[in-house]
């Protein structure tokens, strides 16, 4: 008798990604349709994509989704969230998305506790218009708007998102994880399901950023992608629970 | 049974009349009695109210509501309504049905908080980047300002479009008695489009991204399609005395107000003066006005803006007639005595005749 270990999620479609190699949107991808398939919640699921990379998202997800403006899923979210508020509601963005042009609807949307599940995913650097530098690349960090490296005095310091929207009261869950292993995978996966459980609980807003590698901006290869996470990386952003309503300080 | 309310509530009353249930502003002058009016009546109907942290933000919501199906609307005024351009033209390139509604201020920059009109570009070629059109509605009374937003809604579902109401700090503050009618259509196509799960369907998307080659191209072509069925059905105007004048005004909004006095005041000349009052800006009356241009000595277009909505007179008339213009910019706004001059400025001299000596006298 054949016993299926391991498949492909139902929620994903038969759509070839647009991804470059070593890219770590698939796997969030893929983590949030297995959800939905293990919670049997596809049919009360609605999605945000952004402008970037993860644009095409909803070619990938079999799910009801809308796109929005650069920036501006956290507030067409909350404007879907409000006609169906017993729906899962999520957002999918980059870090240019949520963390540059879309800062003012992230921290306010945070700020209203909207009950709505934010999926950030940090590869600190504009992929989808060739390498640019993101509000959350890291100092010395080469990119095509920083060929010499980051430098404070011109460009600032990487922000950081989980510990920007801990401050405000609003937020209830927020937790930095990382792609660089299976076992970080796991704790990602792990993540995004207290994420959703915070939202179906009630319990208010929700994000959990995702250290993910982007091998062609980054200039190298998958190996030494998953090693510049782990090694640089968090130490600029640090991993783990940043904030937890179940375990208030 | 009549109330005495300013426009703005108006608009607001007339929309949770119309079944609006979501709405979402920002403050700012000359559109704050609607916002207010807003903070009060959605709660009491089970809606949402959300003063946004931006214009953008406002819009963005008012697309979420609409992608998931309910009615929503947002307003504000002129430099509020340049920031919610970005979302005007994502709800367009994915077309959703919304109400947008500006009461318009003086411009450009932070301007004044006083009556204006030139946001008619903006409004009615685009506004935002892209080859799309909002439907744009004029009202010229708070009574027209209630009526018009039950239409605004229905359009906007029966055609999937952002609808503008293109009002002014006038037509936004001041008081008239108003009575509302629900009036909602009973045919309108049901949002099978629309965010709700895909629960027993397949799954349904919102977008206006077309990457693959030649499918932007299509999509741009099904927007035309509809815009011209908009432009077959939609167009509105009121005319006055058109068959006799000599003259002809068209003016919209506070303006059209202004002009009305003028016609009513010109009956103790020898010329006579009609006018044209475009309801739908866009889509524009234009053939109206091009088989006017055919009849009359000329045609005079008045507006509180440097000349804009004259652009699209001109265009109809093709030359048939000389059309001129009279405006006011910055909040001031023509009197029908500075319209009066105007048109015995540009009335042929056989028609002026015994004109000049009366002028004075104008009541």
């Amino acid at each position: 008798m054949q016993t299926i270990i391991y498949e492909k999620p139902k929620t994903l479609t038969d759509t070839p990604t647009h991804f470059c190699p070593g890219c770590g949107h698939g796997i969030v991808l893929r983590l949030i349709a297995e959800i939905i398939d293990t919670w049997g919640i596809r049919s009360k699921t609605i999605g945000l994509a952004p402008v970037g990379c993860a644009v095409l998202a909803y070619n990938y997800l079999d799910i009801d989704m809308c796109e929005a403006a650069h920036g501006r899923p956290p507030a067409v979210a909350t404007g879907i969230k409000r006609v169906h508020p017993d729906h899962v509601v999520f957002t999918y963005q980059g870090d240019g998305d949520l963390a540059a042009i879309g800062t003012a609807e992230i921290i306010h949307a945070a700020n209203r506790g909207e009950n709505i599940t934010f999926i950030f995913v940090n590869n600190a650097v504009y992929g989808m218009t060739s390498g640019q530098m993101a509000p959350t690349t890291m100092l010395g960090q080469k990119t095509a708007t920083t060929p010499s490296g980051r430098d404070v005095i011109n460009y600032g310091n990487p922000i950081r998102i989980c510990e920007l929207l801990a401050v405000l009261d609003g937020s209830s869950y927020l937790e930095r994880v990382s792609l660089s292993s299976p076992e970080n995978i796991r704790k990602t996966k792990k993540a995004l399901e207290k994420g959703f459980k915070t939202q179906i609980e009630k319990r208010g807003f929700s994000l959990i950023e995702i250290l993910s590698p982007c091998p062609i901006y980054w200039r190298m290869d998958a190996n030494e992608s998953m090693k510049y996470i782990d090694e640089d990386m968090t130490r600029t952003f640090p991993l783990g629970v940043v904030k937890d309503w179940e375990h208030k300080n | 049974m009549k109330q005495l309310l300013t426009g703005n509530e108006a608009a607001a009353e007339a929309a949770i009349l119309a079944g609006c249930r979501y709405y979402y502003g920002y403050p700012i002058t000359p559109q704050n009695e609607l916002i207010n009016y807003m903070s009060v009546r959605m709660p009491q109907v089970g809606g949402t109210f959300i003063q946004a942290e931006s214009e953008i933000a406002a819009i963005s919501m008012v697309h979420g509501s609409a992608a998931a199906g309910g009615r929503s609307m947002t307003s504000s005024s002129s430099p509020g309504i340049s920031l919610k351009q970005e979302g005007i033209s994502y709800l367009a390139g994915s077309e959703l049905p919304c109400v947008i509604i500006n009461i318009q201020r003086g411009g450009p920059g932070l301007g004044d908080i006083s009556a204006s009109q030139a946001d008619y570009f903006q409004a009615v070629k685009g506004g935002g980047h892209g080859d799309y059109h909002t439907i744009v509605l004029a009202p010229s009374s708070v009574q027209e300002m209630a009526d018009l937003v039950y239409d605004a809604f229905d359009m906007s579902d029966n055609y999937r479009n952002p609808v503008m109401i293109l009002g002014d700090a006038q037509i936004g503050q001041l008081m008239e008695p108003v009575e509302f009618y629900k009036k909602q259509k009973n045919n309108l196509p049901a949002k099978n489009w629309s965010l709700t799960g895909a629960q027993g369907r397949k799954r349904n998307i919102i977008k206006s991204f077309y990457p693959v080659k030649g499918e932007l191209e299509e999509f741009n072509a099904h927007l035309q399609k509809k815009y011209k069925m908009i432009e077959e059905h939609e167009i509105r105007y009121e005319a006055i005395n058109i068959h006799e004048a000599d003259i002809i005004l068209v003016a919209y909004g506070t303006s059209a107000r202004i002009c009305k006095e003028v016609v009513k005041k010109s009956q103790q000349f020898k010329f006579k003066v009609g006018m044209v009052r475009p309801i739908t800006l866009w889509p524009f009356p234009k053939e109206i006005i091009r088989r006017i241009s055919e009849k009359v000595q000329c045609i005079l277009t008045v507006e509180m803006s440097a000349g804009q909505m004259v652009e699209d007179v001109r265009l109809a008339v093709e030359s048939r007639c000389p059309v001129h213009f009279y405006g006011r910019t910055g909040g001031g706004v023509p009197t029908s005595l500075e319209v009066i001059r105007k048109i015995v400025e540009i009335v042929p001299d056989n028609k002026v005749a015994n004109t000049l000596l009366k002028l004075a006298e104008v009541k």
